[in-house]
């Protein structure tokens, strides 16, 4: 049988078929399948599950990426350590230094309480920072133009030697570029389940044409279209995917939103979930489950009809 | 209604099963065909709804050349049809009155409840309508079959051995059904190797008698 012989089953024909409704009653022709069924709403409710939390990384990964880029990359820090007899004029100087340094915007000691609160995850709360060596931190912000790191460090060496300026440069970047590789995984993470859900809903699919060789046979004899016999298992196909994918979804939601809150010392554990609008993304997953379970479905009935005049 | 000329058909393209062959189907009418066992009257019949393509030469079903027929063209064709086969099959899972509405079913036609009765009245299965297929005889899954044949109102029934596992009685109550279709003006194409069963037809009804001999069709001799 040629390819061109089955054109009857394009897919604007057999989407028409799946939004009509059925009052002749044309999908009880199909058995009820058991095991293929539970098969193929558990397959969908898994994978949907586990593409919840891949896009929730994804998303993730992709604020936090975006967020250390941006935050990061605007400001540098001047860390002062010097004797305690000098490093109140150094502090002084340096002050002095970048207010004459074209480029920035601003520029402020980082208080003691806010160093503390810095150093409160490693040290624990009522740091005494008042008796430890502690460098003086100063939080530089740039103008939309930016410094020249190197001419600044030049100067801060010759007027401020203990002064060390620090654009961020080099941990920001491996972070960045770890956070947008961790979206790429999450992104191919999802491309992956996808796939595999095409694979399990077309061998559910094939499975059951196959059982059902005869009952196609009988239809095809007594005048059935391939487009009738199509929609039938299509449309039962379509359907377990998109209430599996909408059971996973939903409980990957609540696992989601059920995560312990951490805050912002958590880092990268506040960033995982959806915020806002976010929380739509996960809805697309049955649509796209749906739409997986209709082509393999379709594509499965296809191999099938061919075999049958 | 149905033409051939000069078919031949051989499977998979190697010797002719079948070679030869004209007839001409007419509304109305009412053919046996016999021949021995393997002598290709299956095949024939399969021709004749197009679940086989000719080799060669030329078959013409309601005017259309079957071998330029789309598979929805195919469909349309088996919907003018009714196939009674010696193994009818069946949907296990619907019961036998879903069974005989199947092609009003598939054909998207609101389901006739009123005309599945006088089907099973007429096949005498009305107290097997809600039963399901496994649980009915071999005279009862073949009159149902007819049922299923007669629902869209075909102009041509094609019955392939539907007697070959009935007893005397049985056969002569299907014959019976077809010989009563007939008379509405109905075709009957009628393969079987009962010329006994024959021989009763024919003296109620006008009949034709062809028979495949040596790959070719014949007209039956006067004994039939």
């Amino acid at each position: 049988m040629k390819r061109g012989e089955l054109r009857s089953l394009d897919i604007a024909a057999l989407w028409r078929g799946l939004s009509r409704p059925d009052p002749t009653g044309i999908d009880r022709v199909v058995p009820p399948t058991g095991f293929t069924a539970q098969l193929t709403v558990f397959a969908a409710a898994a994978m949907a599950f586990l593409a919840v939390f891949a896009l929730a990384l994804a998303l993730a990964t992709g604020r936090l990426a975006e967020r250390w880029s941006s935050e990061l990359a605007q400001t540098v820090t001047v860390r002062i350590s010097a004797p305690p007899d000098q490093i109140e004029q150094q502090v002084a100087t340096v002050m002095q230094v970048l207010q004459t340094t074209p480029g920035i915007a601003e520029s402020r000691q980082i208080p003691d309480a806010d160093v503390e609160k810095l150093l409160e995850p490693w040290f624990g709360p009522d740091v005494p920072v008042e008796v430890l060596p502690i460098p003086r931190l100063i939080e530089v912000t740039e103008t939309g133009d930016g410094i020249d790191a190197d001419a600044l460090r030049l100067r801060l060496q010759g007027e401020a030697p203990g002064a060390i300026l620090d654009d961020h440069t080099r941990w920001r970047e491996p972070l960045v570029r770890a956070a947008s590789r961790l979206r790429l995984l999450g992104l191919f993470s999802l491309v992956l389940i996808a796939a595999a859900s095409a694979a399990m809903i077309t061998l559910a699919a094939k499975a059951a044409l196959a059982a059902n060789g005869q009952v196609i046979r009988v239809l095809r004899l007594i005048g059935s279209r391939d487009i009738t016999i199509a929609t039938a298992f299509v449309r039962r196909f379509t359907q377990r995917a998109a209430l599996g994918a909408l059971l996973g979804s939903v409980l990957g939601m609540v696992a989601i939103w059920a995560l312990p809150t951490v805050d912002e010392a958590g880092g990268f554990l506040t960033g995982l979930g959806f915020q806002g609008w976010g929380w739509l993304w996960p809805l697309l997953i049955p649509l796209v489950a749906a739409a997986i379970g209709f082509w393999a479905t379709r594509s499965a009935a296809l191999r099938m009809l061919r075999e049958v005049r | 209604m149905i033409e051939m000329q000069n078919l031949s058909f051989g499977y998979s393209g190697g010797e002719p099963l079948l070679a030869d062959m004209s007839l001409t189907v007419q509304p109305g009418s009412f053919h046996f065909l016999t021949g021995p066992s393997g002598s290709g009257k299956t095949t024939f019949l399969r021709l004749c709804y197009a679940d086989l393509l000719p080799s060669s030469g030329r078959m013409m079903a309601f005017g259309r050349d079957v071998t330029e027929l789309s598979r929805d063209g195919i469909a349309a064709l088996r919907r003018k049809v009714g196939v009674v086969h010696q193994d009818p099959q069946f949907l296990d899972h619907l019961p036998v009155a879903d069974n005989i509405a199947l092609p009003q079913i598939v054909a998207g036609q609101p389901v006739n409840t009123d005309l599945i009765s006088d089907l099973l009245d007429w096949v005498q299965l009305r107290q097997h309508g809600a039963a399901f297929p496994p649980s009915l005889s071999g005279g009862e899954r073949q009159r149902a079959a007819l049922a299923r044949a007669v629902i869209m109102t075909p102009d041509l029934v094609i019955a392939d051995e539907p007697t070959g596992n009935l007893d005397w009685d049985m056969s002569m109550r299907l014959l019976d059904l077809l010989i009563e279709f007939n008379q509405e003006g109905k075709a009957v194409l009628f393969a079987t190797h009962d010329l006994n069963l024959i021989r009763a037809a024919k003296q109620h009804i006008q009949a034709r008698v062809l028979r495949i001999a040596n790959k070719r069709l014949q007209l039956a001799g006067a004994d039939l």
